[in-house]
């Protein structure tokens, strides 16, 4: 892939805060869980959850792969900021493809305002299975009335605006779901549980909880019932994302494990002169490589508007299994010292599992693989 | 208030390597970055016009390349930006430079008004020199405040915060004024990715000797009243004497017992 001279500066800028102001404090938010809100402040000042907003509205809608790359250099530094970016960005695609000119002049209106957005599918009974979906949406004159539980909501707690995925006819199943858009004022919404989570720390993942929640008709995206297309067709763009973020967090990886092989002395000489050390770094590199191109790939077909889903979820599957085998071996590599939290691989092992997990199972991208091979 | 920071466009030293056989510094490969205490000089800038409203313009003298050097000026508060270059400037000290750059900030004058303080860096960090500022300032005949940290505009007065070794002074000066700038809490801000957007669009004007008012017999090295004679890296002494006794006390006489053993003293 060419990396042009534009796309090298906006990541340069990326890089440069993340190097400056995030690296050193990585650590101390990952132990402790809290929120770290400075960090988020800032990125969204400098705009990095604008990059699927229209021109139009004020947004940088770059090119995806622009945004990929951007992806792959948080994904370096943490995958849990990462995450929340990317989840806004969701959103933000699904009200691009999917909203009218009103909607889109007041939901982009609250994320250059310095807000991000959310994604709100999951529930506790409804996790690949989108057909349990229980949150309901009732029409009552011209309002809709929101009632149910969403659960693992990233920017559950931060947002300034959900993207609501709710069922106007239970009887229905997928086909029932339609799309809302909910602001986090408005009265009924609330925030429950914040989770207490293995890896992406640095994410802010809660219950959003709708009670009697009244919104008016026209917060409804698209036609009712169109609810769970508009969610897999957000998806199919959100997933390379994953993909990206993945190989950032596996190159990061390889990238410590060299320097630290380079200066381990074992046997009276660096490991990195053993072969042993020297065929698995040669693996993981090929494998990120791997893994990278087809992220860069997906979002090449994204930009020139072929069809781009099954390499999208090509890209997610591929790029977290790397990531976790890659973070593995390196905590390998790292040997003792890898398992101790004093050093940064068990961070990165610990964070790669979820991207196997959330935006779709790793099981669910093969399934809809296997749905476009077999559908040809 | 009309405000001109002189910035340059240096090696990023934190990347510098030498080559071990010639001894001479490795720019290939180096990144470019602004000179960090020229960002500190437009970080104060940029907080004094928004501030007190007006302009921030910058200028560099400098090869084409200089140019991304004055587009991330532009990402970060600079309004608009100007490189001087001409091959007739090269192997300028920093009195052809400072002449320079005067003859210049003269030929913006004429077009866009006075500068109410044209502000530089303390000095590069790759000359280290920090005469070009002073100079500019006796180019143009102005008062200069140098290791400035801070400024403030307060009823019609300017006053500086100029670091010395005790502390600081908060000076008065009549503007304009050249100011130079040390580090100081107020950190460059980083860009938004917005403004890089539109720094990058920017058509930055190119300016040489035929654009502006200069005598060539200054520029350059014609212009130059100091020559280099030769660079090279000091090479590393270990033979020096590490004196640590338990005291403080104990160790000047050690010291001075080997002075005088030496009779260095």
């Amino acid at each position: 892939m060419k990396i042009t001279a534009e796309m090298k500066d906006l990541r340069d800028l990326v890089e440069s805060y993340l190097k400056n102001e995030v690296d050193p404090v990585v650590g101390t938010y990952d132990a402790n869980g809290e929120f770290p809100e400075k960090i988020y402040n800032d990125l969204l000042e400098m705009g990095v959850h604008l990059l699927a907003v229209p021109t139009e509205y004020d947004g940088l809608m770059i090119d995806h792969k622009t945004e990929m790359y951007i992806a792959e250099t948080i994904g370096r530094h943490d995958c849990g900021i990462g995450s929340a970016i990317g989840a806004s960005n969701s959103s933000c695609t699904t009200m691009e493809l999917f909203g009218t000119d009103e909607q889109k002049k007041e939901f982009f209106g609250i994320l250059t305002s310095g807000k991000l957005a959310s994604f709100c599918l999951t529930e506790p009974n409804a996790g690949s299975d989108s057909a349990s979906v229980k949150t309901q949406a009732k029409l009552d004159g011209d309002e809709y009335v929101l009632n149910g539980t969403k659960c693992f909501i990233t920017n559950g707690g931060i947002a300034g605006v959900y993207i609501v995925i709710a069922s106007t006819d239970l009887s229905k199943g997928t086909k029932g779901l339609s799309a809302f858009y909910v602001e986090r004022d408005r009265e009924g919404v609330s925030v429950g549980k914040h989770e207490d989570k293995m890896g992406i720390r640095l994410s802010n993942t809660t219950e959003v909880i709708f009670e009697d929640c009244r919104i008016p008709k026209n917060h409804l995206i698209g036609e009712e019932g169109k609810g769970f297309l508009y969610a897999m067709k957000t998806l199919g763009t959100s997933r390379n994302y994953v993909g990206a973020m993945a190989v950032g967090l596996a190159q990061r990886a390889i990238d410590e494990a060299i320097e630290y092989a380079k200066g381990r002395v074992q046997f009276g000489k660096p490991i990195s002169k053993k072969q042993g050390i020297q065929f698995m770094l040669a693996d993981m590199q090929t494998q990120t490589e791997a893994a990278r191109q087809l992220a860069y790939y997906a979002a090449e077909l994204m930009d020139s508007n072929e069809d781009y889903e099954a390499y999208s979820s090509m890209s997610k599957l591929m790029g977290s299994d790397v990531a976790m085998k890659v973070t593995t071996d390196a905590v390998q590599i790292f040997g003792g010292y890898g398992y101790m939290k004093e050093y940064p691989m068990e961070k990165m092992m610990r964070d790669a599992k979820i991207l196997q997990i959330y935006e779709g199972t790793n099981q669910i991208q093969r399934v809809i693989i296997s749905g476009k091979m077999l559908s040809k | 208030m009309n405000i001109l920071v002189c910035i340059k466009q240096v090696p990023d030293t934190t990347e510098i390597k030498i080559n071990p056989v010639t001894n001479t510094l490795m720019r290939e490969g180096v990144a470019s970055i602004v000179n960090p205490f020229d960002s500190y000089a437009l970080e104060l800038a940029v907080r004094l016009k928004e501030k007190q409203g007006g302009k921030v313009t910058v200028i560099s003298m400098g090869p084409p390349q200089a140019k991304v050097a004055l587009k991330e000026c532009l990402s970060v508060g600079a309004e608009e930006a100007y490189l001087l270059s001409d091959r007739a400037f090269g192997g300028s000290d920093t009195l052809a430079t400072s002449y320079i750059l005067s003859s210049f900030i003269k030929h913006l004058e004429k077009e866009n008004g006075k500068f109410d303080l044209v502000m530089c860096g303390k000095q590069a960090i790759d000359g280290d020199t920090g005469q070009v500022g002073p100079e500019i300032a006796e180019h143009l005949g102005l008062a200069q405040v140098t290791y400035a940290t801070d400024i403030k505009v307060e009823d019609d007065k300017t006053l500086i915060k100029r670091e010395n070794d005790q502390g600081y002074d908060w000076i008065q000066v009549l503007t304009p004024a050249v100011i130079t700038v040390t580090k100081s809490v107020f950190e460059p801000r980083y860009a938004t990715l917005k403004s890089k957007i539109a720094a990058n669009k920017a058509e930055i004007e190119v300016l040489n000797t035929e654009s502006i008012d200069i005598d060539l017999e200054k520029c350059g090295l014609k212009g130059s009243a100091t020559k280099v004679m030769k660079s090279y890296t000091p090479i590393k002494d270990n033979n020096g004497i590490v004196i640590k006794e338990e005291t403080a006390s104990a160790s000047v006489k050690s010291l001075m017992n080997l002075l005088v053993d030496n009779k260095v003293i």
